[in-house]
């Protein structure tokens, strides 16, 4: 995997990697967890090395892998003691940093891991990669297969635990889950095209946006494309987004008109509307 | 230490609560042993003799009768002609058969001597020399006895002295398979335990993820594998006891060397199947190629190579040559020698030390191999 790119992550941030499946994101959390080592550039966790430091590295960093399975036959409280004790800890004397989501999963401390669902599985695995009260957390989507109510609350013990100086790298496919970070890096094929807050990523979308639905979207999409004026058009939920090309008259209004009286479709509604991080990252390396 | 017994403990957690594969290991050398002991044993019982004689003397009458009352033989019957013999063993009916020529008695005091044949059914080549040998034994046994009695009861000594050939069975007078598969399973059943299922349950953790925050973590990678190995040399321990009060007990073989040394060479032969296990998991990434790895180039030339089976005298040289790297090889034979022949442990220094340096290069290759990164 070729990874490009050249940011630093200040301390206490709550850091947002972004991008689709395959663009690097594990690699990336690999190469910062000492598990692999880059054939070149350099790369320094807490001021150090990560292949000559490595070994001081891994006591203070908490890492919560993609594919991180639990012992599925120990009981939640046993899994939560053996990873204490691997860095050489007592639960008791770190209790309070993950009191808020152990709480959670009191009622099922006997239960075997294996038999938790899958919210209760990654705030388990959470507790695990933060009983020893790391500096530093990575956490490679951390949400991935969760339901919807746990992925919220699993943002706000993020919060929370950057509020506490934490510095926490997260990354995520999910671009609504962007917006919680403080900052964010846009992650497309190994490259980094954007390291920025998320509200400077939106205030620097320099182009006009509109979302356009009518009675029959499947041919909207194509329509909207073979019209001059109109750049780029992608789905987004229920709406069509486009992108109206710089330099030309083109306006919503007339995009709308001609889609009635060219094209022929019916209930046309053409919106003007601010951008969101998901267009932002759409529009991403095209110029 | 603290981080070391929390994964010590972990590991046996992980054991007992897999219940089935528990049995399995436990239950294993058990069944073994008992098989290999009672059924599937290769000496002869039951075998059904029948008569040829043309005579009726009553001496031969009376060997029969003592070949029926021994646990190998039961007298069938008689038969008038060598067709009728011959048909009885096509048939099934018997599996062997002394023939009588006419005359034999009489024949026997002479100067000349008298022949019996013994006609031995050899579909199972194995079988039929163990029956002969038995038959001969007996046979031999039985007239010296009675030439001795006929020689005093006549009053005159020396004539008719014949030389009988005398066999003896050394270490195992009774042929029996036990002495030579139970040190076969032991090489087998330790093997097993400690290379495979250390080797399986290492790569099972670089499977499922957790090897990963495993590494990045404060504690030594090489502890995590040495924590790994400590359930097994224990349970290896308690499968070692269990073989050994089964071979004494219940199949009788006797330890006939030193316990001492017996015990000794099996813990270096533990030592060395879980540097085999070690070396393994450092090299392979799946569960599958643990298990596939240690079965193919582990443990089918353990049945094949190590004498267990086959003896490896009489193969090829170049398998002879092949069959000196096999690591249980040389742990069967040092406890043939030491628990079936009673010898002292000097004549197994070469065999100990053979198996502490293949022990030492396992150990030092996983060490080598191993990498606390994932690249």
């Amino acid at each position: 995997m070729d990874l490009e790119g050249d940011f630093t992550i200040p301390k206490g941030e709550l850091f947002g990697i972004i991008g689709p499946d395959g663009a690097g994101k594990t690699t990336l959390f690999r190469i910062l967890a000492t598990l692999l080592r880059p054939d070149e550039g350099t790369v320094t966790v807490e001021g150090m090395d990560i292949v000559r430091d490595y070994r001081t590295i891994r006591t203070v960093l908490g890492y919560m892998p993609g594919k991180f399975s639990l012992y599925s036959d120990l009981s939640v409280r046993e899994n939560l003691e053996f990873f204490a004790s691997v860095f050489g800890k007592d639960v008791k004397e770190n209790a309070g940093l993950i009191e808020n989501i152990y709480c959670r999963l009191r009622p099922f401390e006997k239960r075997k891991a294996g038999n938790l669902s899958g919210g209760m599985k990654q705030k388990l695995a959470l507790c695990c990669s933060l009983i020893h009260s790391p500096s530093v957390l990575l956490l490679d989507e951390p949400t991935t297969g969760v339901d919807p109510s746990s992925r919220r609350e699993l943002w706000e013990n993020l919060a929370e635990l950057r509020d506490k100086g934490m510095t926490i790298i997260v990354s995520t496919a999910y671009m609504d889950e962007a917006d919680r970070c403080g900052k964010v890096a846009m992650m497309k094929s190994g490259k980094f095209l954007l390291a920025a807050s998320p509200s400077d990523i939106v205030s620097g979308f320099g182009k006009r946006l509109a979302s356009v639905r009518s009675d029959d979207m499947f041919r909207l999409l194509h329509d909207l494309r073979s019209m001059e004026g109109v750049g780029k058009c992608y789905t987004f939920g229920d709406t069509h987004h486009i992108i109206l090309k710089d330099g030309t008259d083109m306006t919503e209004e007339l995009v709308g008109e001609q889609l009635v009286s060219v094209y022929g479709h019916t209930g046309v509604q053409v919106r003007r509307i601010r951008a969101s991080l998901e267009d932002c990252y759409m529009n991403l390396g095209e110029e | 230490m603290k981080e070391f017994f929390a994964f010590v403990r972990k590991e046996f957690l992980h054991i007992f609560r897999d219940r089935k594969t528990l049995l399995v290991l436990v239950g294993l050398p058990t069944v073994l042993i008992v098989l290999f002991g009672f059924a599937i044993s290769t000496e002869i019982r039951n075998v059904n003799i029948g008569l040829l004689s043309l005579d009726d003397d009553i001496s031969v009458l009376r060997l029969m009768d003592k070949l029926d009352r021994s646990e190998y033989f039961t007298y069938v019957g008689r038969f008038d002609s060598e067709n009728a013999v011959n048909e009885a063993m096509r048939r099934g009916e018997i599996d062997a058969a002394l023939v009588f020529p006419a005359g034999f008695v009489p024949a026997m005091y002479g100067p000349e001597g008298a022949e019996v044949s013994v006609l031995v059914d050899a579909t199972n080549p194995n079988n039929a020399s163990m029956e002969v040998m038995y038959l001969s034994q007996i046979i031999y046994g039985y007239f010296g006895e009675d030439m001795q009695a006929a020689a005093m009861s006549a009053g005159h000594s020396g004539g008719g002295g014949r030389i009988t050939p005398n066999l003896r069975m050394l270490y195992n007078p009774q042929l029996k398979s036990s002495y030579n598969f139970v040190p076969g399973i032991m090489g087998l059943i330790l093997l097993l335990i400690c290379a495979l299922m250390t080797s399986v349950s290492i790569v099972r953790e670089k499977e499922t993820g957790s090897m990963e925050v495993l590494l990045v973590s404060p504690i030594k990678p090489i502890n995590i594998v040495l924590a790994k190995m400590i359930p097994y040399f224990v349970i290896s321990c308690a499968i070692l006891v269990n073989i050994l009060l089964l071979t004494i007990f219940v199949l009788k073989v006797p330890v006939e060397g030193s316990f001492f040394w017996m015990i000794l060479i099996s813990l270096i032969y533990i030592i060395l199947s879980l540097g085999i296990g070690m070396f393994v998991s450092s090299i392979v990434r799946t569960q599958i190629t643990a298990t596939l790895l240690c079965g193919m180039i582990f443990l089918v030339p353990v049945m094949m190579f190590s004498g267990m089976l086959y003896p490896i005298e009489s193969m090829p040289v170049a398998l002879q040559w092949f069959a000196q790297v096999i690591p249980a090889k040389w742990f069967i034979e040092a406890i043939r020698k030491i628990m079936i022949e009673g010898v002292p442990v000097r004549y197994v220094t070469t065999e100990i030390l053979i198996m502490v340096g293949l022990a030492v290069l396992f150990f030092t290759a996983a060490v080598v191999k191993f990498k606390d990164r994932l690249d």
